[in-house]
């Protein structure tokens, strides 16, 4: 399967963007995707915000949904890319659509369309009110923003050789709603020849500087136990659809959950997260964030390539404990 | 405008909930580590998150913990109170076998070398290196939060510590 750049500009400077039958579009306003049973438009900042988190994340762990309709599905090294899969409605009308490429092939498509549809001044990784506007005619881009390296820790931020501490210096100043965050480091008295060794950083005050929202960084790995912490601020621009159970840990302030069954999107539950408490997301459910003043956010993850398949086959349970 | 970040603490928390509209909350495993960690004992390693062998434990720190030891990396995140990290360069190899999961309780005062210390406040975390030995102590009631695998020490109880009703 061949992924293609349409030579054509549409009438307001953006590129199409074209993979199997599916064909990607945009104007100042909206995004729109067509296939061979339907066609579907999206707001472009909501199309960009989603679309910035599945190339950054690499198409993450399971489902991207960008909204009830259009997503993709990770196999780590395939990539189905659906409409209407995980859509009753759509489903039951035969109106949906999908198609599996691999990931060497769709990744420089979305990388390409994130690219061009960006314009200068517009940062989906940003909350919305901290970056300029996603619409109007192409004017410039921000491939500095959209091509952000992510932070993943091989042991623990930190640690000498390993990600470093985020600091104005380096481009990372305290945001605005953590102002109030302590900034002091943790005390480190290592004994001659073991500076390398006694290691600890203050994670609140490296979170409080996080530029962005809604984009875990790997900060502590115990095996294939990670801790992708994130700055969580207005709507996560994806709905997950989990392949494994992932855990949330609230270290700060109020989100609250809109959970959803993963292959239908009926309504399962609301789960409302204040600091200090733990939930599991199970592997058969979709989720979608709301945080109404930024907050920090620990997501735990497995990241075992046998658990999809393990799930799936039905060789241990979508929760993670019974009780 | 000036905004307030809200962190728990042990004297401060309000646990949110699961509000199910066709699920079953159990599902979730629903805890807050803080009222976990108030009616814990001092060091009880009470698993809150649990991904097969994996598992994030809460652990109320008081007094001086006994010494521990892993096969593999773990952190310590502090969430409330100030807890010191005191690391030994074992002198007996083979104190934890190869490939053991999750951390085994020394007993006594293991012989090695002193590493040194780390004083750690709410939301610095701090590495435990593999195979080097670690214990805690603190002067007031404080909160860890462990990144581990399930080992012989660690304790569940969900039906306790987990929302089970509407």
């Amino acid at each position: 399967m061949t992924a293609t750049t349409t030579p054509e500009v549409g009438r307001f400077g953006y590129q199409s963007f074209s993979i199997g039958e599916f064909t990607f579009s945009r104007d100042e306003y909206f995004a729109y995707v067509i296939w061979p049973t339907g066609q579907h438009v999206m707001s472009v900042d909501a199309f960009l915000r989603a679309l910035q988190r599945d190339v950054a994340w690499d198409f993450f762990y399971g489902i991207v949904n960008f909204d009830s309709v259009l997503g993709t599905m990770n196999h780590y090294g395939r990539v189905d890319l659906f409409t209407g899969r995980f859509n009753e409605a759509y489903r039951k009308a035969e109106l949906d659509h999908q198609e599996t490429f691999d990931t060497a092939d769709i990744r420089p498509l979305f990388t390409s369309m994130l690219s061009d549809w960006t314009n200068e001044g517009f940062d989906p990784f940003a909350s919305p009110s901290e970056t300029g506007s996603a619409f109007g005619s192409k004017h410039g881009n921000n491939d500095d923003a959209v091509t952000r390296r992510r932070v993943t820790a091989a042991r623990m931020v930190a640690v000498p050789g390993d990600e470093v501490l985020r600091t104005d210096d380096n481009g990372h100043p305290v945001n605005r709603m953590f102002a109030d965050v302590p900034q002091d480091e943790p005390e480190l008295h290592p004994a001659p020849g073991y500076e390398d060794e006694v290691c600890g950083y203050n994670l609140f005050a490296y979170l409080s500087r996080s530029q962005v929202t809604w984009n875990p960084s790997v900060v502590a790995v115990c095996k294939e136990s990670l801790y992708c912490p994130t700055t969580e601020e207005y709507i996560l621009p994806i709905m997950h659809g989990n392949d494994r159970v992932e855990w949330f840990v609230q270290l700060s302030d109020e989100i609250t959950w809109d959970v959803e069954d993963r292959d239908t999107g009926a309504k399962r539950s609301k789960v409302i997260m204040r600091a200090g408490d733990v939930a599991a997301m199970p592997a058969d459910i979709r989720h979608q964030g709301y945080s109404p003043k930024r907050s920090m956010l620990l997501v735990w993850e497995n990241a075992s390539g046998d658990l999809p398949q393990m799930i799936a086959e039905g060789k241990i349970p979508s929760v993670p404990v019974t009780f | 405008m000036e905004y307030r970040t809200q962190f728990g603490s042990l004297d401060n928390y309000s646990r949110g909930r699961v509000e199910p509209i066709d699920d079953d909350p159990k599902r979730y495993a629903f805890s807050n580590l803080f009222d976990v960690t108030a009616h814990s004992k001092p060091y009880e390693k009470v698993a809150v998150g649990k991904n097969l062998q994996y598992v994030i434990e809460a652990i109320r720190a008081e007094g001086t913990s006994g010494w521990r030891v892993a096969d593999h990396d773990e952190t310590a995140l502090v969430m409330d109170g100030e807890v010191t990290v005191e690391l030994l360069d074992l002198a007996a190899p083979g104190a934890v076998d190869p490939g053991t999961e999750g951390s085994i309780g020394l007993v006594g005062e293991p012989q090695g070398t002193p590493m040194g210390h780390a004083v750690a406040r709410r939301g610095h975390m701090v590495l435990l290196p593999a195979r080097r030995a670690y214990r805690f102590s603190a002067a007031l009631p404080s909160v860890i939060l462990l990144q581990t695998i399930f080992g012989r020490d660690t304790v569940e109880k969900w039906s306790t510590i987990c929302q089970t009703m509407v």
